[in-house]
């Protein structure tokens, strides 16, 4: 059994979702809350990684974080290693494959809370910021908790931005889904069986939790 | 020291409001925004509370600035202290009703605000319901938690959006005398939007009459009823003759009433001794000579202080010791060969005298 890809699999899907969380509701709270004109343009760079093929995603995070690019650079300065074939990388990667799985969820939420509320809490005082954690928030707790399980089980399935940006190293990038791929190449289907398994069954679990404890998850998963 | 409004906000759908408006600080007093539906009350009122933005125009508590347009003022709803009623209350859902009067004073140290909460649950007698969600509690009791709610951070300005129309009929016809004590009580300044009669004339200290965005009339209660300022406040207000009346006595339903020391007999029931005698200028009938034989109950002499002609009717306006006016059609002004000056006699019947606690 795969146990390395599988806890590093976990990992990353962990680590993303919390980034995604700290990165996702601020922009979701804009998304939500902005009067801009041009806001729909952000939408849709947002919305991107819901219809582009993982491996064009993949290539432009590999072109865009490579040894060649500013981001690279500065990374490979500050860290002395490069960003590509590396944990850190596929985090990066992740969390934008993964952001309207985030951010989407999100913005139904906050934007779903009764203005009136939020124009009561600024006539008792209470700052937009502070307005936020203590009404908007507390009333979007179905949409965070579909953001973060989407965001989570979305990272734990993915498969071509992983290869495109980590490739297939043992213990650093070769994830849960790429072993499966790797089994069936060299023809060990007992094995990619048992680790294909396992992921139906981590995702099943997920899933079954958070519609049993909410019934209720904007259908939002595209395919 | 007075709270200043004078401005003017288009709306998306094409009205434009334009108003203008003054109510005193120094003697609090309710001023009642009185209009139809869709004449722009509401956003009128968001504007005061900072809310919504004016176009033109500026807003002026005494001497702080809320708002004004060509100096580029406008302070947000957090630093203007105002206690804001939504018409459906806009209670947080996610939190009781003890943590929803507490809401707005976080600033405060946490005795105080222990203390601010006591004192507000026994004045809007919540006590028994303090850990309840808002989702459980009746249309009467969530109006009392958001009113709480609303006093509890002390407001200077009190702005209550329709406060009765989320609640049933029996429910509202109760409260409002619960509100106009309380209002009577509290002694803050007050705007009270709402589009019913009763309601202006139970609440209400003055009146501001706003129709398709236009300020139309301001005034004390009574003067904007008897004394509309043109055809259509007459037709939103639809009660020319509100009296000032004490009660002399009770007899099961009928009531005699000392109106400018006149005495008036009405139909009735309404509590206290203070009370508006509101009678509608159609159901003021007028004689030439003393009529005999009449079955109404309430025969008045006075003098014709001026006729105006208003479309297919004559407003009579009397001099009976007190203001008292009529409609007629032109043809019986010509009939009675009415003019200023004639003496009539006017007769009201008493079902016809509605009574409206002060």
């Amino acid at each position: 059994m795969d146990w390395r890809a599988f806890e590093l699999s976990v990992r990353l899907a962990l680590v993303t979702t919390l980034v995604l969380l700290i990165v996702g509701v601020p922009l979701a709270y804009w998304l939500s809350f902005s009067r801009w004109r041009l806001k729909f343009l952000v939408e849709a760079i947002v919305a991107l990684p819901l219809v582009l093929p993982p491996t064009v995603l993949g290539f432009y995070i590999l072109l865009a974080i490579g040894p060649h690019s500013p981001v690279g650079q500065l990374y490979e300065t500050l860290a002395g290693q490069m960003l590509p074939f590396s944990f850190q990388g596929l985090l990066i990667a992740s969390v934008l494959y993964s952001l309207p799985f985030a951010v989407q969820p999100l913005v139904s939420a906050f934007s779903s809370v009764d203005r009136k509320l939020i124009e009561a809490s600024w006539a008792l005082g209470v700052s937009q910021l502070k307005t936020f954690f203590r009404v908007i928030l507390p009333l979007s707790m179905p949409g965070v908790i579909t953001a973060t399980v989407l965001s989570f089980a979305h990272t734990l399935g993915e498969f071509g931005v992983v290869l495109m940006v980590g490739g297939n190293i043992e213990g650093v990038t070769r994830t849960a889904s790429i072993a499966i791929y790797d089994h069936v190449q060299a023809l060990e289907y007992e094995a990619a069986g048992q680790t294909a398994l396992v992921l139906v069954g981590i995702s099943f679990v997920v899933l079954a939790i958070t519609y049993g404890v909410q019934r209720r998850i904007w259908a939002i998963w595209p395919w | 020291m007075a709270l200043v409004v004078a401005l003017r906000k288009g709306l998306p759908n094409g009205l434009t409001i334009s108003a203008r408006f003054a109510l005193s600080l120094k003697d609090p007093a309710v001023l009642v925004l009185f209009g139809p539906s869709g004449s722009g009350k509401t956003t009128l009122l968001r504007c005061v509370a900072g809310l919504e933005r004016p176009d033109e125009g500026k807003i002026l508590y005494g001497d702080e600035a809320w708002f004004d347009a060509e100096r580029k003022i406008f302070s947000p709803p957090q630093q203007r202290r105002v206690g804001y009623l939504f018409q459906e209350y806009a209670l947080f859902p996610h939190l009781t009703v003890e943590e929803n009067i507490a809401y707005g004073l976080s600033s405060l140290p946490w005795r105080e605000q222990h203390e601010r909460v006591a004192e507000m649950t026994e004045l809007l007698q919540l006590e028994a319901l303090r850990h309840q969600r808002p989702t459980k509690l009746s249309g009467g009791e969530r109006q009392r938690v958001a009113l709480a709610r609303a006093l509890a951070p002390r407001p200077k300005l009190l702005l209550l959006d329709e406060p009765l129309s989320a609640l049933d009929a029996p429910t509202r016809e109760r409260l409002r005398g619960e509100l106009r004590h309380l209002l009577k009580r509290l002694s803050i300044p007050t705007i009270v939007v709402t589009h019913d009669r009763t309601e202006a004339l139970a609440l209400g200290d003055q009146m501001a009459v706003l129709i398709r965005g236009q300020m139309r009339q301001v005034g004390p209660v009574p003067e904007v009823f008897s004394r509309p300022a043109d055809v259509t406040v007459a037709e939103a207000v639809g009660m020319e003759n509100v009296l000032p009346a004490r009660v002399l006595s009770r007899e099961h339903e009928i009531v005699t009433l000392d109106v400018g020391g006149r005495e008036l007999i009405a139909v009735g029931g309404v509590s206290g001794s203070e009370v508006f005698a509101c009678i509608r200028a159609e159901d003021v009938m007028v004689y030439k000579e003393a009529p005999r034989g009449v079955s109404a109950r309430n025969r008045l002499v006075g003098r014709i202080t001026e006729l105006r002609s208003e479309g297919p009717v004559v407003r009579v306006s009397l001099d009976c010791g007190f203001p008292l006016t009529a409609l007629v059609t032109h043809q019986a002004q010509e009939e009675l060969a009415l003019k200023e000056g004639d003496t009539l006699t006017a007769a009201i019947k008493a079902a016809a005298i509605h009574l409206i606690a002060r």
